[in-house]
């Protein structure tokens, strides 16, 4: 608290000192610590105004964490540089030129002294020799490093509570009640901008999510998202990505089993190949045949061109593996705490996986005198090396955030597979190009080249590094700064977009 | 772990090396046909020959018995070990969709335990919440292979069936359980009729469908219903049920449904009462899979005797003695040697009651359950008689392989407590 509150401070006095002694020539320091407030002026311009003309405080109340002082400044800053017409700058069709920074395109080598263009959310141009446009706006890279935007490889951001992991309920009599299952429904449909896990998401550096509802068996078809956005609209690149299974069963009522859950997906697939057979015949020739009743959790089957399965023990990876198989649909799996002694498996069936970034860890009311299995421990010793081996062995893999979402745990994981072996530029490809190719949207997503969406992470340091900051992250060439860490979730309440405020 | 690791590559090297072992001086129970001292020779997983004197040829791996004994693999006949998850998909009355098959964990401890008792094969049966419980199957105990290669290939696979108490029971419900039918016996007798009239009408339809096909008409196929499936498999004679049952009324209950919608019980899996109808059950042709001598753990096992097993068998029917417990599979031996005590049973007999008999409840006594020059060489070296307090097993092989070896268990022991160790020191220093 302290320390946030000595930077905050000092950054302000920067900020006023900058104001009286250079303007009207902003220095590329000052621009880049004014556009910090851009959004923030953006959205209370107008308030700013009447606020102005009645010399009162606009914004709402700051937390209590906040020094009073500070905030003052918070206020005059966006109000000052609106009255000194710095507007122009938040304009989104405004090119944005980040010169002479270090560009890791992930797709090609890694520039020390590139520029990278956007212009109407998109890459514009990116290489050495790159001239910055004349209306660009210009942030001085010196020192700065230029990644694509991290995308999590499978998430629940953004997503409703009902949703969200957790008891899949009351079960139904057997398969034919359709227990657990919402496979029409898409995370894109379902998409709440206000969710604050999307901010802390940008703060550690993530800018596109494969979202998927997570609630049942059948939880729903996932959607490749943008985490910034004002309506829902605006932040879906790929509604319709695949269907997300797992093998929960039912708090009462079929299945209760992990055998009746396998046996139910097995006869939801024989009965949905059935209706697709059945609407076949009805769509050549109605006439003379009753027609097929609609049944909205096959049409959710048929739509998904792929599915994702839990695996997470070598046992599991080989049985989800058949399973996938024999049900004739490509698959993901996810988790892979065991993937380190499954990569044999994994290389055979040479499909893509996605690694929980959420490492095993001893539950916290275990008891310490139980005897573990050697191969628990083991396991939890061995999962962060997953990744390494999975690299090794060249199996496609991409990670994803099993639940966390605060900046700093998400950061410690990904410090963990790269501890246990795991090259950095593996890391990053983990995180950005190969999460893209899994999901076939590589063509516009996970690599700065030109003409890709302008998803990017700017940093002061190598990412993953431990002294590293998160300078911005852009989505869709809208820039957003790195919120500070949140206390514990939920601690303030309700927020919504309130990052950039402060 | 590194080390560890290679000990066990070398064991598996030494394991696929070996195509030929011979297994000298040892007394040979072959269950069958007696027993000789003398030798095994195993060639390419089967039993090439059994004889007072054979000559190894080149190149064979020789096991030295040390005057000990070789029996055939022991089958327990019913178990439930190796299953993630639960063991009852109890949520409905008839679970017959489900099956064990997809849901064996071959990583299950318990599974190298069983095979330390000298156990080969195993029945591996849904749990008795259900009248009509989840499909079961046969698994070879080939510790450290996947769940597909420890699946008995050939052998027929069985449906759980459950009478009495357990099936019954949650009809009352526990928790926030929702009530089931059935909560009583009479409930489970219809709960099995309702099943099966289910089934006849599933399996008219497919009939019909087949015979339309097979003249040349296009029709679309009928809805397939896993739950249904394997019920008609069961009318067809393609799959064999195993009934968990104790009381004699509701074995001659299920015998006569069984009768009247034309399947057959292939074995009562307990039956603590079926020295009472031992003759109904004959006339059945059902086998009988119990325990030795455990009784009075519910109300419906007081009658039970430590004789049911010797009267069935002296009534003609087929009986074998099975575990339905992890820690009691491991010395099903000594579970045998008590027919000798209560009904005065061969040796012979009693062997057969973990070997043969079981072997041909499952189907499978073409290929396992005797020491036979053809069969599976699914082989236990005693150091002692089996039917002894006294004996302990030496090496089990399966398929010709060696899957446990007491020596080198005992030999390994110490370095996998060295390295569960270091785990745990290192999960306990902070980072």
């Amino acid at each position: 608290m302290q320390r946030r509150q000595e930077r905050w401070k000092e950054r302000f006095t920067r900020v006023h000192e900058t104001l009286t002694n250079c303007l009207p020539k902003a220095s590329a320091r000052m621009q880049l610590l004014y556009l910090r407030h851009t959004e923030t002026m953006e959205r209370n311009r107008r308030r700013a105004v009447l606020a102005l003309l009645r010399n009162a405080p606009v914004l709402k109340s700051p937390g209590p964490q906040y020094p009073r002082r500070p905030f003052a400044g918070c206020i005059a800053v966006p109000a000052l540089c609106w009255v000194l017409g710095f507007g122009a700058f938040a304009s989104a069709q405004q090119a944005i030129a980040i010169r002479d920074a270090t560009v890791v395109t992930v797709s090609g080598p890694t520039l020390r002294k590139g520029t990278v263009v956007l212009r109407s959310g998109l890459i514009e141009a990116v290489g050495p020799e790159v001239a910055s446009p004349a209306d660009a706006w210009i942030i001085e890279g010196e020192g700065l490093n230029v990644y694509p935007g991290l995308i999590d490889g499978a998430s629940n951001w953004g997503m409703p509570q009902n949703l969200s992991p957790g008891g899949m309920g009351r079960g139904g009599r057997g398969p034919e009640d359709r227990p657990g299952a919402t496979t029409w429904v898409k995370a894109a449909d379902e998409l709440q901008p206000s969710d604050p896990r999307l901010e802390r998401a940008r703060s550690a550096g993530f800018t596109t999510a494969a979202v998927f509802p997570m609630r049942g068996i059948f939880c729903g078809q996932g959607s490749i998202v943008n985490l910034a956005g004002e309506r829902a609209g605006d932040m879906v690149l790929a509604p319709r990505i695949g269907q997300f299974l797992t093998m929960s069963q039912a708090a009462s009522g079929f299945p209760a089993a992990l055998m009746g859950t396998i046996a139910y997906i097995r006869q939801v697939y024989l009965d949905a190949g059935r209706y697709a057979a059945l609407k076949e015949a009805y769509q050549r020739e109605p006439r003379g045949i009753r027609r097929p009743d609609y049944d909205r959790a096959l049409e959710g089957v048929l739509e998904s061109k792929r599915i994702l399965l839990p695996a997470n023990r070598r046992v599991e990876i080989d049985r989800m593996q058949n399973f996938a198989a024999e049900l004739g649909q490509p698959a993901i799996l996810y988790g892979m705490q065991e993937g380190y002694r499954s990569i044999d498996l994994l290389k055979k069936a040479g499909a893509p996986v996605l690694v929980n970034l959420r490492w095993p860890e001893r539950g916290p009311d275990t008891n310490p005198d139980q005897p573990e299995n050697a191969r628990v421990l083991e396991m939890r010793d061995r999962a962060p090396s997953t990744a390494a081996e999975l690299a090794k062995a060249k199996v496609k893999f991409a990670f994803y955030s099993g639940g966390l979402d605060q900046p700093r745990d998400l950061q410690k994981a990904i410090k963990k597979a790269i501890g246990a072996g795991l090259p950095r530029s593996e890391a990053v490809r983990a995180l950005t190009l190969a999460p893209a190719e899994i999901y076939g949207v590589a063509d516009r997503l996970g690599s700065i080249d030109k003409g890709k969406i302008a998803n990017l992470v700017v940093t002061r340091g190598e990412l993953f590094d431990d002294n590293t900051r998160i300078e911005m992250v852009f989505v869709d060439g809208k820039r957003f700064l790195t919120a500070p860490e949140t206390t514990a979730p939920g601690g303030r309440g309700p927020v919504t977009n309130r990052g950039n405020e402060r | 772990m590194k080390r560890l690791l290679s000990i066990a590559a070398l064991c598996l090297a030494a394991r696929l090396g070996a195509q030929t072992i011979l297994i000298r001086n040892a007394t040979v129970l072959t269950v069958s046909k007696g027993s000789l001292k003398g030798s095994v020779l195993v060639r390419d997983g089967k039993i090439a020959e059994v004889g007072e004197q054979i000559q190894a040829p080149a190149g064979t791996d020789v096991i030295d018995a040390r005057g000990g004994f070789v029996m055939p693999g022991i089958i327990d006949c019913h178990t439930h070990i190796a299953v993630d998850g639960n063991v009852n998909e109890s949520s409905v009355s008839v679970s017959s969709m489900v099956n064990i098959k997809d849901v064996i964990d071959p990583e299950d401890i318990n599974i190298y335990r069983a095979v330390a008792g000298g156990v080969t094969t195993a029945n591996v049966l849904h749990g008795s919440s259900n009248a009509v419980g989840g499909q079961t199957v046969v698994v070879k105990l080939r510790w450290g292979r996947s769940a597909g290669e420890m699946i008995f290939a050939g052998a027929t696979p069985g449906l759980k069936f459950a009478l009495g108490e357990n099936p019954k029971r949650s009809g009352s419900p526990v928790g926030n359980a929702a009530a089931r039918y059935p909560a009583t016996r009479m409930g489970i007798e219809d709960t099995i009729r309702d099943a099966f009239i289910e089934a006849k009408a599933y399996k008219a339809e497919w009939d019909a469908y087949n015979a339309a096909v097979s003249n040349g008409e296009h029709r679309m196929p009928p809805r397939k219903d896993l739950k249904l499936e394997s019920l008609k498999e069961v009318l067809e004679g393609k799959r064999y049920v195993h009934a968990h049952s104790y009381r004699a009324d509701e074995i001659l209950m299920l015998l006569r449904v069984a009768d009247e919608y034309g399947f057959k019980i292939r074995t009562l899996q307990h039956a603590l009462e079926g020295y009472k109808v031992a003759k109904e059950i004959a006339a059945h042709g059902a086998g009988v899979s119990t325990f030795s001598d455990w009784w009075s753990y519910k109300v419906e096992a007081f009658d039970a005797i430590p004789f049911n097993a010797a009267i069935l068998q002296n009534k003609g029917v087929l009986v074998s003695l099975h575990s339905d417990d992890a820690e009691l599979m491991r010395h099903l031996n000594t579970e045998a040697a008590k027919v000798m005590k209560y009904g005065g049973l061969s040796e012979t007999d009693a062997l057969a009651m973990i070997t043969l008999n079981p072997a041909k409840q499952l189907g499978i006594d073409n290929r396992v359950g005797s020491i036979e020059p053809g069969k599976d060489a699914d082989l236990v070296i005693y150091d002692k008689h089996p039917l002894s307090n006294y004996a302990k097993v030496q090496k089990v092989l399966i398929d010709g392989t060696i899957y446990f070896d007491r020596d080198t268990e005992v030999n390994a022991q110490p370095l996998r407590a060295a390295e569960k160790q270091k785990l745990l020191d290192k999960e306990k220093t902070p980072k």
